[in-house]
């Protein structure tokens, strides 16, 4: 057979990497939707300096120092004087998230190492998915549970350390009301932070190079020295990154703070004392019947609150990412 | 032809009956000795009988120990004693907090709760009137107008992070962390100064919706995030080697393929914020009635609903209306948990 007719050669397809329309598209809103954290973020940034900016503008650096929140109004009902100082206020958050991390962070540490070395099979597995759900469990729960079971327990506990520790100036009292302090609020917020610190704790400490822990063992050393010298040197950073993890939540806590909190406005280094409070648990208090020009200053303190906390979870970040993660 | 004996397989690591024994025993003793230190020294309670316990137990282990092996063995079994207590510690208030709400609060459940609201009963009436419903719906609408507003966000976010992959990803992926960290307080004051105030200057539920969704969105885009990650390489190697485009790849095999992570993300948002109080107290206004309009007037919700009988109440009955509101709130919680464990317990297929 001949070819009578000379074929058409088609022209090669052009090489490209640039993707098609659709692909184009799909990845523009993609990555406009992952921007949404960083754009609400900025929103939250920008509209709670937009109505406090001039507070803190007032109060100058006031605002952190000083711990006074007055509002004198005239009789038209105008503002005649106001001063507003959260200083009280960041002296509790301070406290109560301290008291939270001192006590809390042991034991999630401890805990988290009985699930990854030393508990098993269906146990572990129960055990797993108990500290998940508690941390799920809302703040109302705990703030109540705390107010209405774990009070007279801890009042217990901070009469004793009264009495056997208070030479210690932290440990005074000025008067003998040990109900609803900072020390008490601090433990609701360890048992709080305790399942977060855990999970995160167990998850560094699972990645943990499985043939360093062979070697160890191989070594002859006990799990004792097997953890001291493999696992912690290992997870240290991580661990501390789940602990300001943990005291970020620790730090913006509102309502179980409250609910187990005697918020009252004063400076109070004395944890076993009934008096206190945090920022969050400010806001929450003086919302009810603030006028608007007070709404401004509390949406100060809002501003403050969150670069707080946005700078904590930002070390805490960085810290996991820099010492945990390595396995994955 | 010699008779060849087969030994019996021996397990020199496996714990015997007389270490049991010992063990066991040891523990008797420490009881025992717990119990003399009750009766003569000051302590008291189940905290104090706990601590002695366990300080006695933690001694006679050591010595037990060392007498068998060494120091080394000795102090390796004070690790194991003190992260079973952190364990345990950790587990305490777990069950406190359940068998709490459980006991204090089957007294607040009857069946009228779920077909009356408390717009013509205060809360300290009688148990039998009034009731949730009104609550009920608030949550429901609110969390649903919070899934509406988060879930896109969120998948898009977690789609960003796994399947674009671009420069911005480490970056995101912090920002993501540090969103999951705003105090609820915070993003209550975030939508009063954005929305209430400047726009809408009223509080409606649909100003809720928006509150929950900024906590609901880093729990959602960190999840999917996961699940997303779960998906083997080789299907999305497989969908652009059959031609498809990177959006057909994405919208006809790896979402499909992670159908139930997805919906495992959906739930745990739901369970991270169905409970969440501050930022409802600031924008939602809390009302009484009943209320299926999220664009105006105050709606109710479950965390305010117990917050309002336990703060505004102090008879019996109100105490009994806000623990039966809490156990309300925790079977939902176990609910979304458990359907999100079974969902995800499920092979990727």
């Amino acid at each position: 057979m001949t070819l009578t007719q000379p074929t058409v050669i088609p022209a090669p397809r052009e090489l490209t990497t640039k993707p098609r329309r659709s692909d184009q598209v799909f990845r523009g809103i993609v990555t406009l939707g992952g921007m949404a954290s960083l754009v609400i973020l900025g929103l939250i940034a920008l509209f709670l300096s937009l109505k406090g900016v001039h507070i803190l503008k007032e109060e100058k650096f006031g605002f952190i120092s000083t711990s006074k929140w007055e509002v004198i109004t005239d009789d038209s009902g105008s503002i005649a004087e106001s001063s507003f100082g959260i200083g009280a206020m960041l002296v509790g958050t301070f406290l109560c998230s301290l008291i939270a991390i001192i006590v809390g962070v042991p034991i999630a540490v401890l805990g988290a190492l009985y699930l990854t070395f030393y508990a098993k099979g269906a146990a572990k597995k129960i055990l797993v998915s108990l500290i998940d759900l508690m941390a799920a469990f809302p703040s109302l729960l705990y703030g109540f549970w705390g107010f209405f079971i774990f009070m007279s327990s801890a009042e217990y506990w901070a009469k004793l350390l009264n009495k056997y520790l208070g030479f210690i100036p932290f440990f005074k009292v000025p008067a003998p009301i040990f109900e609803r302090s900072p020390f008490i609020a601090g433990l609701v917020l360890a048992i709080m932070i305790i399942p977060i610190v855990t999970s995160i704790s167990r998850e560094i400490f699972d990645q943990t190079p499985l043939d360093r822990i062979q070697a160890a063992y191989a070594l002859g050393a006990s799990k004792l020295a097997m953890i001291r010298a493999v696992v912690i040197p290992y997870g240290r950073g991580g661990v501390i990154g789940g602990a300001m993890l943990g005291l970020g939540r620790a730090m913006g806590e509102t309502v179980a703070v409250y609910t187990v909190l005697n918020v009252v406005y004063q400076i109070n280094w004395q944890v076993l004392f009934g008096a206190g409070g945090n920022v969050a648990s400010l806001i929450l208090l003086k919302f009810g019947e603030a006028g608007p020009y007070e709404v401004d200053a509390l949406m100060a303190a809002g501003l403050i609150l969150f670069i707080l906390t946005l700078f904590v979870n930002a070390v805490a970040d960085l810290l996991i990412h820099r010492f945990g993660g390595k396995g994955r | 032809m010699t008779l060849i004996t087969i030994p019996e397989p021996q397990r020199p690591w496996e714990t015997t009956m007389k270490q049991r024994a010992s063990t066991a025993s040891i523990l008797v003793a420490a009881a025992l000795i717990s119990w003399i230190l009750i009766e003569v020294t000051g302590l008291n309670g189940k905290a104090g009988y706990l601590t002695s316990f366990f300080l006695t137990s933690t001694i006679l282990i050591f010595i037990q120990q060392f007498r068998l092996r060494d120091v080394a063995a000795a102090k390796d079994s004070l690790l194991g004693s003190f992260a079973l207590l952190g364990m345990v510690i950790t587990v305490i208030p777990i069950v406190s907090i359940v068998s709490t709400v459980v006991i204090k609060g089957y007294k607040g459940i009857h069946f009228g709760l779920f077909i009356h609201d408390m717009a013509l009963n205060s809360v300290n009436d009688p148990i039998n009137q009034g009731g949730l419903l009104h609550a009920l719906v608030g949550t429901v609408i609110m969390v649903g107008g919070a899934l509406i507003i988060s879930f896109p966000i969120g998948a898009l976010t977690a789609l960003y992070l796994t399947e674009i992959r671009g420069r911005l990803s480490r970056p995101i992926k912090f920002l993501v962390q540090a969103m999951s960290g705003v105090p609820s307080i915070v993003a209550g004051l975030f939508i009063l100064s954005s929305l209430v105030y400047p726009v809408t200057k009223s509080l409606s539920g649909l100003m809720g919706s928006f509150a929950l969704s900024i906590l609901m969105i880093p729990t959602i885009a960190r999840t999917a995030e996961e699940m997303l990650r779960l998906i083997p390489h080789e299907l999305r190697e497989a969908g652009v080697a059959l031609g498809g485009t990177q959006w057909r790849t994405v919208a006809g095999v790896i979402l499909p393929a992670a159908k139930s992570g997805l919906v495992t993300a959906i739930i745990l948002g739901m369970a991270r914020i169905i409970g969440e109080t501050a930022p409802l107290l600031l924008v939602s206004g809390g009302g009484d009635s009943l209320n299926l309009n999220p664009t105006s007037g105050a709606m109710g919700s479950l965390p305010y609903y117990i917050w309002k009988a336990f703060l505004t109440g102090g008879t019996d009955e109100a105490f009994a209306r806000a623990w039966g509101g809490l156990l309300v709130l925790l079977a939902f919680i176990f609910i979304l948990f458990g359907s999100a464990r079974f969902i995800s317990g499920r092979k990727v297929n």
